[in-house]
């Protein structure tokens, strides 16, 4: 966060001097032996750093499933730390080869940041949270609030819109990461912290009293959270776009990492094409035939990654929701592996 | 070994052997190597650019920015206006922030490069524990700091220190009454602008008896007399045509009256003590290196001691002040920058920050960013340098 210029400079420098890496990010990736992510610098359950500088969570183990995919190791990777504002131009001044950072799908940053997304790996919303003290039980008594935002989300547009719209004013106290957007707000500098309703249950996850904050019942938004890449590099995307399909499916196929090897014997056609025993789907990425056993394998599938990360057992203590697979009510809904 | 006589060597080192050629020769180079660097860069950017599909334009600077700036004192701003009115939202509390700063750390500083050489023994030794502890921790670490204590110690509004229910202090900001001008009160205005000249006419005039005869009017005193009772006399007479809008508590946060946010008052803080004891360094060291004997002229003569600092003493030393100080103005304004860490929304966090990343033109932002920083700069340099030039040693 330190010298916000500088960073800013030099990210502009990077694409000046950038030297032209833009297709075979595959070749690059498998040369170099290691899978730049970029990811967040740190939200609890998605992505952040143990005491050992391991990185853990839901997006850093889309990050390793990728890994395994290309690699074949989860642990090749590398975590490019970036914040709302760096993190698009870190993936295309190539510092990264793949963004797995709770990055909100939508036109301009498809069209106008020149992106590729690959699909969905979590259903959001913008929401609001509260201390309890407050005794607000609806957005619509927020009028004349002081409200802390990240700056560089799609969170600060979602707002000025919302109160736009039901025509209140608020004040609005900008903050560059989620940390301080939180120390702002446990010291009372604003009433309502406003982000994912995702991020605000991990930020709520990490206070000392959670249960004196509820988060309002309004979700203002459609956030649509995926992985992107670069233009200009086909394969790969193709390559990113399935290894999310490949979590997918598996759940819908019921393979997790417990029963993988078992399941290389199913009599389903599409399990065996996805597990490599059949076809070539592999070779025809630019993978090994194996790709989507190691992925499954070391990482597990959608919902296993799901639950170990943010799911109802963990502090963060997210439901499904629109998380679930089609099959049970929710969004999740994978293209078939033919 | 005898020496090649020169019209035996070639071509290329009996040039080099000549020192004007030799000079052309290294210049020619050098200008050769910057500007093939430069192009070089130039190219990469337009092959990146390119590469991802990205076209170089400032058109986006006419589309609605869509987000809120709430700190915005000059102009009206909404969400509704353009990226360009944003951008010049950003500049505006740039410049607030950088001419507050400048203004207050001069101040500041000028005061405690004299008392630092105070003769009180406890006043000079606190000042300089300050300037070290200061001047040592990088001044993000201020900015940090001040708007931390700002925040965490000062109450929530609906718990708001309260000065006479008209003034309150709490963790959203200083909120004091804000003037409202009722008709007639242009009158006022005018008498006041009146009083000041007539103030500033009355300055010249003593001065000039002073040069001439040497008799000394209490010129402070009678210009504040004559500035404050014809305002007052004018006020009263016209009925007292102004009132306030008092800020009041209502729902999360005050409305009305002024605010000073706790984003401005951190960084304007942090900026001011920091950059102070810079200028308090060379304030002292240009108040040292103003000869001795000078001072003991000055009391040989009769001048008292407040005198002498003023008319023999700091005259001189501003010569030798000026030009280091223009650097901790630069400084400032460019350490304004950091404004972002606590959430200012300065040039840096409205085109270079939330405009960058909500239409993905890095290039273009950063070059206004740069630009506006670097006109800024000049500007205060180019003030300086006629100011130093206006006070330098008239050679008669």
């Amino acid at each position: 966060m330190k010298a916000t210029i500088t960073n800013a400079l030099a990210l502009a420098l990077m694409l000046a001097l950038a030297s032209v890496a833009r297709a075979g990010t595959l070749e690059d990736v498998q040369a170099r032996g290691v899978l730049n992510c970029v990811v967040s610098v740190g939200i609890a359950g998605f992505a952040y750093p143990d005491d050992a500088g391991e990185w853990h969570g839901f997006d850093v183990d889309f990050c390793r499933a990728t890994a395994a995919a290309v690699l074949g190791d989860p642990k090749a990777i590398k975590a490019v730390t970036s914040t709302g504002k760096t993190r698009f131009t870190k993936l295309n001044a190539g510092e990264g080869d793949v963004l797995w950072r709770n990055t909100t799908i939508t036109f301009s940053r498809d069209v106008g940041v020149k992106l590729r997304f690959h699909g969905v790996n979590y259903y959001d919303g913008q929401g609001f949270m509260v201390p309890k003290a407050l005794g607000v039980s609806s957005a619509t008594e927020l009028d004349g609030a002081s409200v802390c935002i990240q700056t560089g989300t799609t969170t600060e547009l979602n707002l000025a819109d919302y109160f736009h719209s039901n025509g209140m004013k608020y004040e609005a106290v900008t903050i560059e990461t989620n940390d301080e957007a939180r120390q702002n707000y446990t010291a009372g500098r604003c009433d309502v912290y406003t982000t994912d309703a995702s991020g605000l249950a991990a930020t709520r996850s990490t206070f000392t009293d959670p249960d004196n904050h509820v988060i309002l019942p309004e979700i203002i938004s459609k956030e649509p959270l995926g992985p992107a890449t670069r233009h200009g590099d086909d394969q790969w995307s193709d390559i990113v776009t399935w290894v999310l399909n490949a979590t997918i499916t598996a759940e819908e196929k019921g393979v997790t990492s417990a029963n993988v090897d078992e399941m290389k014997s199913s009599k389903d056609p599409e399990v065996l094409r996805l597990l490599g025993v059949e076809g070539n789907q592999g070779e025809e990425l630019g993978l090994s035939v194996d790709w989507a056993y190691n992925i499954i394998k070391s990482v597990g599938n959608y919902g296993e990654i799901f639950e170990r990360n943010i799911g109802v057992n963990t502090p963060i203590g997210l439901a499904r929701g629109l998380n679930a697979l089609w099959t049970d009510g929710g969004l999740q809904y994978s293209p078939p592996f033919r | 070994m005898a020496a090649v006589p020169i019209e035996n060597r070639g071509l290329i080192s009996r040039l080099w052997g000549h020192q004007e050629t030799r000079s052309v020769i290294v210049q020619v180079l050098t200008v050769a190597v910057v500007f093939a660097v430069l192009a070089l860069v130039l190219r990469n950017v337009v092959i990146n650019l390119e590469a991802i599909g990205k076209e170089f334009s400032f058109s986006f600077l006419s589309a609605p920015a869509a987000y809120d700036i709430t700190f915005s004192p000059f102009i009206e701003y909404s969400s509704r206006d353009t990226h360009l009115v944003a951008a010049a939202v950003g500049i505006l509390n740039t410049l607030l922030v950088a001419v507050c700063g400048i203004v207050a750390a001069t101040l500041l500083g000028v005061t405690m490069g004299i008392l630092r050489l105070s003769r009180n023994w406890l006043v000079n030794r606190i000042v300089y524990v300050f300037l070290e502890f200061t001047r040592n921790v990088p001044v993000l670490l201020h900015i940090l700091l001040v708007h931390g204590i700002v925040v965490t110690t000062l109450p929530a509004p609906r718990k708001a220190i309260d000065i006479g229910e008209t003034m309150f202090i709490s963790n959203r900001g200083l909120y004091v009454p804000s003037p409202v001008l009722e008709a007639g009160s242009g009158i006022v205005i005018a008498v006041l602008v009146a009083a000041i000249v007539a103030a500033a006419l009355f300055r010249r005039w003593a001065k000039r008896v002073q040069v001439e005869t040497g008799k000394i009017y209490p010129v402070f005193w009678t210009c504040s007399g004559i500035i404050v009772v014809a305002t007052a006399f004018a006020f009263v007479v016209m009925g007292a045509p102004l009132s306030w809008d008092v800020p009041a508590l209502k729902g999360f946060n005050f409305r009305g009256g002024m605010a000073l946010k706790p984003e401005f008052l951190a960084l304007w803080l942090a900026l001011t003590y920091y950059t102070a004891c810079f200028i308090a360094e060379i304030v002292r060291a240009g108040i040292l290196a103003v000869s001795h004997g000078q001072t003991e002229a000055a009391y040989a003569l009769g001048v008292r001691p407040n005198r002498n600092l003023q008319l023999v003493v700091l005259p001189q030393a501003l010569r030798i002040i000026i030009p280091p100080l223009v650097s901790q103005y630069l400084n400032l304004t460019k350490n304004s920058s950091l404004a972002i860490a606590i959430g200012y929304m300065d040039i840096t966090a409205t085109i270079g920050g939330i405009s960058l990343m909500q239409t993905g033109k890095e290039m273009e932002t950063m070059i206004i960013v740069m630009g506006v920083y670097l006109v800024i700069s000049l500007l205060i340099s180019f003030f300086m340098n006629w100011f130093n030039r206006s006070i330098r040693y008239k050679e008669r």
